[in-house]
């Protein structure tokens, strides 16, 4: 008798989402789907606000990453006001931003490296749940989980010094920022005690790095199996190759390394990007247009930001950048759990960045804004800690917005996060009788790997608050369990 | 003493900003009275930092719009969770108390004030009957507060959910 398995998770304000897979006579999944329901009533609740209001209206999306919302609106808006794209703001606009964003990045991917993604490392993807969670890394790794609180805490601080606050920040604002850097923010950042300091989050960034290279040389073989598939990857990088989080072009590779995006300008990404509805999912599957639907869809964030960028302009990071592409001898890396050591790598060039420019002069001086022409259109696009994100706004004559359309990174990233899910069913769930937790921690796992906006709002400790439910082929529940 | 007010939820979504705009008005009337030993955090929610922030205080209070049956407010005693919750968007106050325990070695009395919230739409702003509830535990808390030292011993006389 064919079975639907259904894994439903507990409602939350961000959204929410389900899986269901799809079992025949044999218990062999023949079909998988992840149904994510985002709240994406941003683009009209701003319909006829202001265009200035934008930055700080749409940082409400998101509780854990609004800054990443604040700064894509903020660059969009700077287009309009007529100051230019990217790099043309004032050197304390362009640098106060790329702290904020650094200071964002940097909690957010140690929030879910070390609090969400540890606890399955440390005691194994089909470890007893009750031990499996950052209780369990407390107890046995207090380190760890210690230094997973004060790098969130670290980048919080550096949030409030350049947002005003940790909530509804107004830093950025059309055409620069807002205020310049406070000296007394700057020495509790660079010189404070520690381990609330740029030298010591680098360091901690450092060895959270060498924690995850550790653990891949025992167990590479999972690492690199687990829910592998080869697909696109997608960021914007500097004009000069970089990994540039903030500001750039889009560039996107193919799995083998083929360009297919060549560093194009993003005020023109709907010129080559389009979104497809499909009738069971809420969410868009973004993919490119010159490739179509069914092989023009590809991975965003941290795998696939290492994966476009030729290099990293920080000298720690540019290290493990080269040690970590020369397991693929150069080529992409298509394999889902390297998600994590892109991140860590990540924390490591946010760490560095930050600490750099908190010793720049240029943030505690100069015009803070720069005016323009006015137009009535315009793009942001940067790379948001889950992915690149973009927003596009069009004003009319009474500067009310009349068109915002967002793309966020886990928006990007719906088609690879199915094509995890089926992989890790198929290998895990085919021909069992019994759907056990730990199979159902494996589908967590692959998720994860992503950090969408989903497991925000599903992720329990140390496992989602899922429902399975298990129909039979004429709907009629047969069983039903709770993880 | 050391005490800690930390309101959390979303004021761009009516009620859900009751806690915030608790701990926005006792800083100003602790202020205004040039009182000694207070620290005070807002945000959207508890997230794990917070761990950290409460383990060298004698008392913290969490503020919180509620949904639940209450008169207008009432106060619970926060004790570490059996069954913590957390998403990255988001820990309960029993967890954070939990995790302080676990990674700093620090029991601080926790009291979590629960507002009785009415509307939850996209807007700035209290609804009336809300801003007379959060009047009214200002009103009650800022008396508790004139013998701080009195509160671990005094609690069973507090207004308890």
């Amino acid at each position: 008798m064919a079975k639907k398995i259904t894994i439903e998770p507990v409602t939350r304000v961000e959204g929410h989402g389900k899986v269901t897979i799809h079992l025949d006579d044999q218990n062999n999944v023949t079909n998988t789907r992840l149904h994510i329901v985002e709240f994406r009533g941003f683009e009209r609740f701003i319909l006829g606000r202001p265009y200035w209001e934008a930055p700080v209206l749409v940082q409400r999306l998101c509780g854990i990453c609004p800054v990443s919302h604040h700064l894509a609106a903020a660059k969009a808006l700077d287009v309009i006001v007529g100051a230019g794209v990217g790099d043309s703001l004032t050197p304390v606009g362009e640098k106060m931003r790329r702290l904020m964003h650094y200071g964002q990045i940097f909690q957010s991917h140690s929030l879910h490296f070390f609090h969400l993604v540890s606890p399955d490392l440390l005691f194994g993807i089909d470890a007893d749940p009750a031990i499996r969670n950052i209780i369990g890394v407390a107890l046995k790794h207090k380190d760890l989980a210690v230094q997973g609180v004060m790098m969130r805490k670290f980048g919080q601080e550096v949030i409030r010094a350049t947002a005003g606050k940790k909530i509804h920040g107004t830093g950025a604002i059309p055409g620069g920022i807002n205020k310049h850097l406070e000296l007394e923010d700057k020495e509790l950042l660079l010189n404070g005690p520690d381990p609330v300091n740029a030298d010591k989050m680098v360091e901690w960034a450092q060895g959270a790095v060498d924690f995850f290279k550790d653990y891949y040389k025992k167990n590479k073989d999972m690492i690199d199996n687990f829910a592998f598939f080869p697909s696109n990857h997608l960021s914007i990088v500097r004009k000069d190759g970089a990994l540039d989080l903030y500001n750039g072009v889009l560039r996107a590779v193919d799995a083998e390394g083929n360009k297919i995006l060549d560093d194009v300008d993003c005020q023109e990404y709907n010129k080559y990007i389009e979104e497809e509805v499909r009738s069971w999912s809420y969410m868009k599957f973004p993919y490119i247009k010159k490739l179509g639907k069914e092989k023009g869809w590809y991975r965003v964030g941290p795998l696939a930001r290492l994966n476009t960028c030729d290099f990293i302009p920080t000298p720690l990071a540019q290290k493990e950048f080269e040690e970590y592409k020369a397991i693929n001898k150069g080529k992409p890396d298509n394999c889902c759990l390297h998600y994590h050591y892109a991140r860590l790598i990540e924390i490591l060039h946010t760490g560095e960045m930050m600490k750099e420019l908190l010793n720049d002069p240029d943030l505690m001086k100069g015009d803070l804004t720069v005016k323009g022409t006015k137009v009535k259109k315009g793009v942001g696009v940067l790379e948001a800690p889950r992915g690149t994100l973009f927003h596009q706004y069009e004003i009319n004559d009474d500067d009310q917005i009349t068109l915002a359309n967002l793309i966020v990174s886990t928006t990007n990233n719906n088609e690879p996060m199915n094509q995890s899910v089926n992989i890790v069913a198929k290998t895990w769930m085919n021909g069992k009788p019994e759907i056990t937790e730990p199979m159902m921690n494996a589908v967590e796992v692959a998720i994860r790997a992503y950090d969408p906006c989903l497991s925000c709002a599903t992720h329990a400790l140390g496992k989602m608050p899922l429902e399975i439910s298990l129909y039979d082929v004429n709907n009629e529940l047969v069983d039903k369990k709770r993880t | 003493m050391k005490i800690l007010l930390y309101g959390y939820g979303n004021p761009g979504r009516q009620d859900d900003g009751l806690g915030v705009e608790f701990v926005i008005r006792m800083e100003k009337w602790v202020g205004q009275l040039e009182l000694k030993g207070f620290e005070f955090d807002n945000n959207y929610q508890l997230n794990i930092e917070d761990a950290e922030a409460i383990k060298d205080k004698d008392l913290v209070v969490f503020a919180d719009a509620s949904e639940e049956k209450i008169n207008k407010f009432c106060f619970t005693k926060v004790n570490k969770s059996s069954e913590v919750s957390f998403t990255t968007h988001s820990a309960s106050p029993g967890y954070i108390v939990k995790l302080c325990e676990e990674l700093f070695n620090s029991k601080p009395l926790v009291l979590l004030l629960h507002i009785k919230g009415y509307s939850w739409e996209f807007h700035e702003g209290l609804t009336e009957k809300a801003e007379n509830n959060l009047k009214i535990a200002l009103d009650y808390f800022q008396k508790k507060l004139k013998h701080p030292e009195k509160i671990i011993n005094t609690l069973n006389d507090w207004k308890l959910c």
